[in-house]
């Protein structure tokens, strides 16, 4: 059985920063628990005597010279921002009045 | 000739043989980039295959050309216009990824591989549409309207990269590049009989690919013939020292790899492995689906190659493993669209930053890639991160070892690419784990990194629509795929009588007054 509960989802979201509405929480609740029973299905197999395998085709990190490169300018990091003062890139509050 | 018919040729030509006559100097860049603006114009208001065409490609292409007439060197492939998934960043585009939150931004920096696009001297055509962040099988995620299959516009192109495949098989473009994570190059090709390749994971850049799944993702070409696959894996592949999974190894030629399966005689002998969990006998797996398999399997026994069944049991539990590890790191990933450094923003007054990063991602975000953040999320929520993300890595290296045994008794592996022909706009969208299903032949390649390709296979009996055999190969040996896939791209259009392709139906163009811009 699904541990997946409206209260959860919302949860969820709320870590996600995604301010979902009461009915996407509701359909989520739904469609989330359906899909959890069934990937829940890796437990059948996934033994303690195997081991995890994060990346496919296993590399060493290598060296390079510490050359500078071609990097943005901060004109060009900046074109994109939705609002920026020409050096930074501009925020609302990062602080809410109870903190 | 007339203007039309010789446009139209040029359309209907392989890359292959457009790049000859190139070189020759037989056409020109210029009016083989216009033959496809004009195909684009007349039929992308039916097809939707393209976001954003590319207003500087005939000046792009005229560059070349005067470099062909001053005597200037060139590459094999400059001169011929390319489509460029959406996915992939591009210095003069918007690239959008199919997704709101994005929607008008133009990168500072290109993508390696379109860097390597524009060092070959290819000509950019535009960018293809996708699902949303790559998210989906049938491109009806995609924020700015669904892409339509060439063979049937009321049904799918496959998905994401359902614009790249479409754009190929309705001879918009030659060839195009795509993305695929677990099977979004193959599937398309699958639905739309065209050609797709899935390298081995890290033969093919990934940076300035707008990241989904970091472990699984992978560029790769997208075409109507193997050897034009094969050019463009030229084109692209090779270390990259700024893709820190970038395999540093040498490479050998694919294209010669392909020229050598259409002329010699590598299917006499070769071990070819058919997977019985893929095989379509657990159901879900179309009746004409089946039989164009097994009727390829008696043509490949046929033509002297060794057909012997292989097990592998994991297989089963690949879907699962897949839609854990993806959320996961698709989760992680999509992280970076915190409305402060690019993209949308949605203003909440009096609202904190996390406030409006909130409200930018309920508006910014699809109903899929909202799921699977959240699912994300969740998979890796303290108190759940080893029953489920854990448990999904441990799947993974039963995968591999599954590959490695099968391996052990084959060449190559071939299933049928998707498991149905192209489905209706609407029948899976209601269902996430149905549309999920649709990629249960081609996650598997991704969860191990092993190279896989996706070709023409025959119209199914019952729909008329184009069915696709997938290939697999180990890690490292693309090269062996495109030997294969063109001696069996040979061989079934032997027995065609021609490529599959020479049978999609034309397009009326009865909608081509709102053309992609």
């Amino acid at each position: 059985m699904s541990e997946i509960t409206p209260e959860r989802v919302a949860y969820l979201a709320q870590l996600a920063r995604i301010a979902l509405t009461p009915d996407e929480i509701e359909t989520l609740t739904g469609e989330l628990g359906a899909i959890v029973d069934a990937v829940a299905t890796v437990q059948q197999v996934a033994t303690p005597d195997v081991p995890a395998t994060s990346h496919p085709i296993p590399l060493t990190g290598g060296m390079r010279p510490d050359v500078p490169g071609v990097t943005l300018t901060t004109e060009q990091a900046l074109a994109g921002a939705p609002d920026h003062d020409g050096s930074r890139f501009r925020v609302t509050a990062i602080l809410g009045e109870e903190q | 000739m007339s203007a039309a018919a010789n446009s139209a040729d040029l359309t209907r030509a392989t890359a292959a043989d457009l790049a000859a006559r190139l070189a020759a100097g037989e056409v020109s860049s210029v009016e083989v980039t216009q033959a496809h603006l004009d195909r684009i114009a007349a039929v992308d208001g039916d097809v939707h295959a393209f976001l954003h065409v590319n207003a500087a490609a005939l000046e792009t292409a005229a560059q070349v050309d005067a470099d062909r007439a001053a005597g200037v060197a060139l590459p094999e492939l400059a001169g011929m216009p390319i489509a460029i998934k959406d996915v992939l960043c591009t210095l003069d585009m918007p690239s959008t990824s199919g997704s709101k939150i994005l929607e008008g931004w133009v990168p500072p920096y290109d993508a390696t591989v379109v860097a390597r696009l524009r060092a070959a001297r290819m000509i950019p055509l535009g960018k293809t549409n996708m699902d949303e962040f790559a998210m989906g099988s049938s491109t009806e995620h995609s924020a700015y309207g669904p892409t339509r299959n060439p063979w049937d516009l009321e049904r799918i192109p496959g998905g994401s990269g359902g614009g790249s495949a479409a754009a190929v098989s309705a001879f918009e473009a030659p060839v195009a590049l795509g993305s695929d994570t677990g099977g979004s190059i193959r599937q398309p090709a699958a639905v739309t009989g065209s050609v797709g390749v899935k390298p081995t994971y890290g033969a093919v850049s990934r940076y300035g690919a707008i990241a989904l799944a970091s472990s699984l993702d992978q560029v790769g070409p997208v075409s109507r013939s193997v050897l034009d696959a094969a050019l463009v894996h030229d084109v692209i592949g090779g270390h990259d020292a700024r893709d820190a999974t970038s395999i540093p190894d040498a490479w050998p030629s694919m294209a010669e790899a392909a020229r050598r399966g259409a002329q010699g005689d590598v299917l006499k002998g070769l071990r070819v492995g058919v997977v019985r969990e893929l095989r379509g006998e657990s159901g879900g797996f179309q009746a004409g689906v089946k039989q164009r398999f097994e009727e390829t399997l008696d043509l490949l026994a046929g033509a002297g190659a060794e057909i012997v069944e292989v097990s592998a049991p994991n297989f089963e539990y690949a879907v699962a493993a897949y839609y854990l590890i993806l959320p996961a790191e698709a989760s992680s990933n999509l992280a970076k669209f915190d409305s402060v450094r690019f993209g949308l923003r949605v203003e909440v007054p009096g609202g904190t930053v996390e406030d409006v990063m909130a409200a930018t991602r309920e508006a910014g975000f699809g109903p899929e890639v909202k799921r699977r953040i959240i699912l994300g999320t969740y998979a890796l929520s303290a108190g759940y991160y080893d029953a489920y993300y854990g448990s999904a890595q441990k799947v993974r290296t039963l995968i591999q070892r599954d590959f490695a045994a099968a391996f052990e008794k084959a060449d190559i592996l071939v299933s049928p690419s998707a498991p149905t022909t192209a489905f209706r706009f609407g029948e899976k969208l209601a269902d996430p784990l149905a549309m999920y299903l649709n990629d249960v032949t081609t996650i598997p390649a991704n969860l191990a990194g092993v190279p896989g390709m996706g070709l023409p296979m025959g119209l199914a009996p019952e729909d008329s629509l184009p069915t696709g055999l997938q290939l697999m190969a180990p890690a490292r040996e693309d090269a062996r795929l495109y030997e294969a896939g063109a001696a069996i791209e040979a061989l079934l259009e032997t027995h065609w009588g021609g490529p599959l392709w020479a049978q999609v139906p034309a397009l009326s163009g009865s909608a081509s007054n709102g053309g992609a811009r």
